[in-house]
């Protein structure tokens, strides 16, 4: 039996996208947070946006620590509050571009009222939430996205609350591009980078991942492929979702609705409609 | 875009003196919520700031006012908040980042009467120990009582030049008489005002460490540069990455401190007036200082021999002053609008010769001069 040999070099292309001094990283093996940033160093070396203009903001917990680990101008800030630093900095400094990359805790619940507000301004930003389904850093508790009878360190009876369902609330909220992928999508959640890049306003995109350790063994997805394989079966890319109905509920029966929900070119961004404002009678630069 | 200024004699409201203030020392972008008393710098900021080329947002609180500004700053713009003692309790976690990462905010407290939502519209001094011990963990805090119209725009332009030069947020503790009296102001040229910039590096340094132990006040690239730094509010290396530990906790922490007891005679600012021969001094900032300046003249002209020590800086403490201070007086009475504070302090660094009298008010109003005066006959004749 011939073995194949492994091909090892030295250097991978998106190494110059990762501070790899501080490799390894933290997050536990079956985590789909690697993945993440690996398409983010994707999309940001296809985006022809010089690497020095990217910046990339984060909270508080496992995806927060994202910004430590991408070579880029990177922010580690306070919990929920990413949203408003990266506003902050794009207002100041439109040359940028501004990636705020932190999970379903920091972002949909703690950050609640930021997020609903930056959509509503549409402000030029991109909005990368992994959605983990709990608190992993913290060691598995309930958030605003816990499905629904789902078991947590704070919810061993099963989650009596209902989670929120992001893409649904950021359409209400006015976000002009919303997308939502799992961990597997990697080439989708690179396009859907770009895209956002592109997408003058603010963008959102829910990363679902697997969390062996803080969600999966408390329900059902014991190792991290076991929570691969439920998002490999149960997602469906639809033309036309219909997005009230798309809260993940990580239920054996219930499908997961996955793609890009919506993309809105006609609403004017915040930077555009402050620069006309501003700026009546001058052109935008 | 032309930068446009209103020079020369105003008759102006505090809170406006503050954003004249702030845009002659360079701030470009605003965030902030409205809230009494504070509003007028908002709602001055949201049509100044395109008038001199910069960005305003109103953001939906006070978290996020302060999270946008530490964004702006660190993309190298100059930012500013405004709020009263609501929005600063909101604050006070960000204002924790703005100190770990070292990046230049101010913060204008235009404080009004508390706890909780206490008396919107009436004036305080209550939130003097919140502005320096209001956010978690050890830090320091630099801030500015200014009690004129003229020191609101002084103040302001000094605000900003220590933050940039010490890479720390400042702040401004106003009141809700100063914010909202209308009184006259000069605003000089440009040129004639020192306007301090943060250092940052070179462009293109091979060896750029962003928290370089070896430097007090390390140079701070800013966003866009290419040194692709790394800013974190956990205990970070020299290179910005978190580093849990106890070492990099004493180290960082050491230094940190060592930025303002290094430079306390650069920062802190004191008034002493009528105190050559006094033997009571009354110990006041802020608006209560008019009030007690009205009654000090009183008392002097029935010859009694009390001075005035008034803060012009809060924070860092005038240890040093405080302390030599009394040893020049018998008595240090307080005068200040809340139920005792700053008092603390002075007790702390007065020498035990000297005896420190409270004459606290509970807010709503500053001290009617005849009351301070009552309170001077009162120590004078004992």
């Amino acid at each position: 039996m011939t073995r194949i040999k492994p091909i090892i070099t030295e250097r991978h292309p998106r190494d110059k996208l990762l501070r790899t001094e501080r490799l390894p990283h933290i997050w536990c093996p079956g985590c789909g947070l690697g993945k993440v940033l690996g398409a983010y160093g994707e999309a940001v070396l296809k985006s022809g946006i010089p690497v020095d203009k990217h910046a990339v903001i984060s909270g508080i917990g496992c995806t927060g620590r994202s910004a430590g680990y991408l070579n880029v101008d990177s922010y580690h800030t306070t919990h929920g509050r990413p949203i408003a630093f990266a506003t902050g900095l794009k207002v100041a400094r439109p040359d940028m571009e501004v990636t705020v990359i932190s999970g379903d805790g920091d972002l949909a619940t703690i950050g609640g009222n930021h997020i609903i507000h930056a959509a509503r301004r549409n402000v030029n930003i991109t909005v990368i939430m992994v959605n983990n389904f709990n608190y992993g850093m913290t060691g598995g508790q309930a958030s605003a996205t816990t499905p629904h009878h789902a078991k947590t360190t704070t919810t061993r009876y099963g989650n009596y609350e209902y989670p929120f369902n992001m893409p649904f609330l950021m359409r209400a909220a006015g976000a002009t591009y919303i997308a939502r992928w799992t961990a597997l999508h990697i080439k989708q959640i690179t396009d859907s980078i770009l895209k956002s890049f592109e997408n003058k306003g603010f963008s959102f995109i829910e990363v679902m991942s697997p969390c062996p350790k803080g969600f999966g063994k408390k329900n059902k997805f014991r190792e991290g492929i076991h929570q691969l394989r439920y998002f490999e079966e149960h997602s469906y890319l639809g033309d036309k979702h219909d997005l009230t109905d798309h809260a993940p509920s990580m239920h054996p029966d219930e499908d997961l609705p996955i793609g890009e929900f919506f993309a809105d070119g006609g609403r004017i961004d915040f930077l555009s409609n402050q620069w006309k404002i501003f700026h009546k009678d001058e052109k935008q630069g | 875009m032309a930068e446009k200024y209103y020079l020369g004699k105003h008759f102006m409201m505090g809170n406006h003196a503050v954003v004249e203030a702030a845009l002659m020392a360079g701030c470009r972008f605003f965030a902030g919520y409205p809230i009494t008393p504070a509003s007028p710098i908002a709602e001055r900021m949201s049509w100044r700031l395109p008038e001199v080329g910069g960005a305003y947002i109103q953001m939906e609180d006070e978290i996020a006012s302060m999270a946008a500004i530490i964004g702006a700053s660190v993309g190298g713009v100059k930012a500013m908040t405004a709020t009263s003692g609501p929005g600063l309790s909101l604050m006070l976690e960000n204002i924790g980042l703005a100190y770990m990462m070292e990046v230049p905010v101010v913060v204008v407290n235009i404080m009004r009467g508390g706890p909780s939502t206490g008396m919107p519209t009436l004036t305080s001094q209550g939130d003097i120990m919140q502005a320096r011990w209001g956010s978690h963990g050890d830090y320091d805090m630099i801030a500015y009582a200014p009690s004129t119209v003229q020191e609101m725009f002084d103040f302001t332009i000094k605000a900003f030049n220590a933050s940039e030069k010490y890479r720390t947020p400042v702040m401004i503790l106003g009141d809700q008489v100063l914010g909202l009296m209308t009184s006259d102001l000069y605003v000089p040229h440009k040129e004639e005002l020192e306007i301090i910039d943060r250092k940052v590096p070179p462009e293109g340094l091979e060896d750029y460490l962003p928290y370089d132990s070896k430097e007090l006040i390390p140079p701070m690239a800013i966003a866009g540069m290419g040194y692709k730094v790394h800013m974190t509010g956990l205990t970070h290396n020299e290179k910005g990455y978190p580093d849990v530990s106890v070492g990099a906790q004493e180290k960082l922490m050491r230094r940190l401190k060592a930025k303002f007891e290094q430079n306390l005679s650069d920062i802190i600012e004191v008034e002493e007036r009528y105190m050559e021969d006094a033997d009571i001094a009354i110990a006041c900032f802020g608006s209560e200082a008019r009030s007690v300046l009205n009654a000090v003249k009183k008392a002097r002209e029935e010859n009694i021999k009390v001075g005035i020590f008034r803060f012009k800086t809060i924070w860092p403490f005038p240890k040093e002053e405080i302390n030599e201070l009394s040893k020049r007086v018998s008595k240090i009475i307080v005068a200040e609008i809340n139920l005792g504070q700053l008092i603390h302090p002075i007790r702390e660094y007065s020498d035990p010769s000297c005896e420190i009298v409270s004459l606290p008010h509970a807010g709503g109003t500053i001290h009617k001069p005849e009351e301070i005066l009552a309170k001077i006959k009162k120590e004078a004749s004992k």
